[in-house]
């Protein structure tokens, strides 16, 4: 396994490694560059970088009239405060129009650390999901980032893009390939399927091992686009296993968990346990120690994947 | 200005009040205040000052229009179906189900409409990404953005006044509908945002305070915006909320809400009769 990179790294080293293929996209930021790591990409193209300064919601209206003029434009910040703060301006002004503005959030989720619960955002993908015609990408690791923001370059619309400040290992097989809106099955299983995303997904596969040792056989799905969801690799999986866990970095409302316990119930329904940022805050720490206050664990999924086997007894 | 421009952007500012309120009227819902205070500019913008071919909607170095106050859709809809956009018989299905005329302006559906807007205080900022663009691009095409008063409460104003001015944005002209009054009653007493014209000179534009409509003052604000470089222009464009209809004028009532029957038919009379 390579050395751990944090997916931030990853996009501002995409960006800055594409911009020579692809010359017509520019880069807004607001005031972060250093840390949403755009700054790579600002070093390299200078005359293609805009800082709109500590206004985010300026920042979207600026990208989406930069998108209407026939940019396709990429305007990051946290994802507290593109998300968060400018969910309004990505939802009239880019959602509704459709125009071509990737958000490219960094430090989302509960690694964030330090910062503390005003910079924790574990609310993105849930706003992000109910706006209309809206891709959302959560890579797993370095390469599924460089893949993702290529994607987002070469498939016009709007894309939120979900980056981690903390540095995570690879979990992409050798010879990889990304495809937009499918799910990657990376371990076969036949008693519980973990279907995990971002960070969760080196852990999910933790735990698939963990529960091999066990006697349990577990599936593992890496599911980086959460919208459009690959719904057929999910339902087929629960059909085989009877059982389902979701792991993520967010909220156990409305995100990955939300997302697949809807397209179950319609296709598949089996018992569905979540493992995310149960309904609460964030707090100041180290990433090992918040990982394991908020259940962000191997261990926490081998409980919830066993958890899931009870149910479906 | 020559008589006959004068005479030529009278009627057209009589043709976008007339369509604004047919639409309004027939809808039973809409903008009108609004809608008139901003026809004499929207006359002089697609009449006499903006490039723009109704055969060619998205041709890419054409000026552009953001109406950031987006409410008063039903004058810019009149203009653009003046103008050759779309037919104006379309203008009476405003804001019915199924029509291209929505509430709001709808970049996706409608010829000529350069930004979906609605939500205050977002067309500017999207207004900026487009000049932004323009100087990307090195095209000379110019951006005209809309702004109301009470629109300029909202913090997102400000913060695309700073972007405009910290990018030179010299292509790019805010026009304050300066009419006074929003929902909640005046602009003074609701929410002061005043004196406008200070404040953008503030955030580092130039300001021009005019009437907004006499079309020689007009004239020689976007003459003037046009003149300076290494910055954009604010025109402050004192206006009448519900210009040109004897009851609806200066009447914060009729902000959001449409005329009756006899309440048109009195409005076209009035409108005809001062033309």
């Amino acid at each position: 396994m390579a050395d751990k990179i944090a997916t931030r790294e990853a996009y501002g080293n995409a960006l800055a490694s594409l911009g020579e293929k692809y010359t017509d996209f520019v880069v807004l930021d607001a005031d972060l560059a250093a840390a949403t790591k755009t700054g790579t990409f600002k070093k390299k193209f200078p005359e293609r970088f805009f800082d709109c300064g500590i206004a985010e919601g300026n920042m979207v209206g600026v990208a989406a009239g930069l998108a209407a003029s026939g940019k396709t434009v990429f305007a990051s910040s946290f994802a507290m405060f593109a998300a968060g703060r400018a969910f309004e301006q990505i939802r009239n002004s880019v959602g509704y129009p459709k125009l071509n503005v990737k958000i490219g959030a960094t430090h989302a989720g509960i690694s964030v650390g330090e910062d503390g619960a005003t910079h924790q955002c574990n609310e993105d993908i849930a706003l992000m999901r109910t706006i209309p015609g809206m891709t959302i990408v959560n890579p797993a690791d370095a390469i599924e980032a460089q893949a993702a923001v290529e994607a987002a370059i070469t498939t016009y619309g709007p894309f939120y893009l979900r980056f981690g400040r903390a540095a995570v290992p690879n979990v992409c097989p050798e010879g990889y390939k990304f495809e937009l809106g499918k799910g990657v099955k990376l371990a076969e299983g036949t008693d519980v399927t973990i279907v995990a995303t971002g960070l969760m997904v080196h852990l999910a596969l933790e735990a698939a091992e963990a529960l091999k040792a066990e006697g349990i056989s577990a599936e593992v799905i890496n599911i980086h686009t959460i919208k459009p969801l690959d719904k057929d690799i999910i339902a087929s999986s629960a059909a085989k296993t009877g059982a389902v866990v979701t792991a993520e970095e967010h909220s156990v409302i409305g995100g990955l968990g939300g997302a697949v316990c809807e397209a179950l119930a319609e296709t598949c329904p089996v018992p569905v346990v979540r493992v995310g940022v149960e309904d609460r805050f964030g707090m100041s720490g180290k990433v090992p120690e918040l990982l394991a206050e908020y259940g962000l664990t191997t261990e926490n999924i081998v409980a919830n994947a066993k958890k899931a086997i009870d149910l479906k007894k | 200005m020559e008589t006959t421009k004068l005479e030529m952007l009278k009627e057209k500012a009589l043709n976008i009040r007339l369509g604004a309120l047919e639409g309004i009227h027939a809808a039973s819902s809409g903008h009108p205040g609004g809608s008139l205070a901003i026809a004499d500019i929207l006359a002089y913008l697609y009449f006499a000052e903006m490039n723009v071919d109704p055969a060619n909607p998205k041709d890419e170095n054409r000026d552009r229009l953001v109406l950031s106050k987006g409410h008063t859709a039903p004058a810019l809809y009149a203009a653009l179906a003046e103008k050759g956009f779309f037919d104006k018989d379309i203008l009476k299905t405003l804001r019915k189900f199924g029509s291209i005329l929505q509430g709001h302006p709808d970049m996706k559906h409608i010829p000529g409409i350069d930004m979906s807007t609605g939500s205050l205080g977002q067309g500017f900022s999207a207004a900026c990404g487009i000049a932004l663009a323009g100087k990307i691009d090195g095209k000379d095409y110019r951006v005209y953005s809309i702004l109301g008063d009470g629109e300029s409460e909202e913090g997102q104003i400000w913060e695309a006044a700073m972007f405009g001015a910290h990018y030179k944005l010299d292509n790019l002209v805010a026009i304050v509908d300066n009419n006074g009054l929003q929902i909640d009653g005046k602009v003074t007493e609701v929410m002061n945002p005043t004196p406008l014209d200070e404040k953008f000179a503030a955030f580092g534009w130039n300001v021009i305070n005019i009437d907004g409509h006499d079309f020689d003052r007009i004239a020689d604000a976007l003459a003037s915006a046009r003149a300076v470089k290494g910055k954009p222009t604010a025109i402050i464009a004192k206006c009448v909320k519900g210009k040109g209809v004897s009851y609806m004028e200066d009447q914060v009532g009729w902000h959001g809400s449409a005329p009756k029957d006899d309440q048109y038919e009195q409005a076209v009379a009035e409108l005809k009769a001062n033309a």
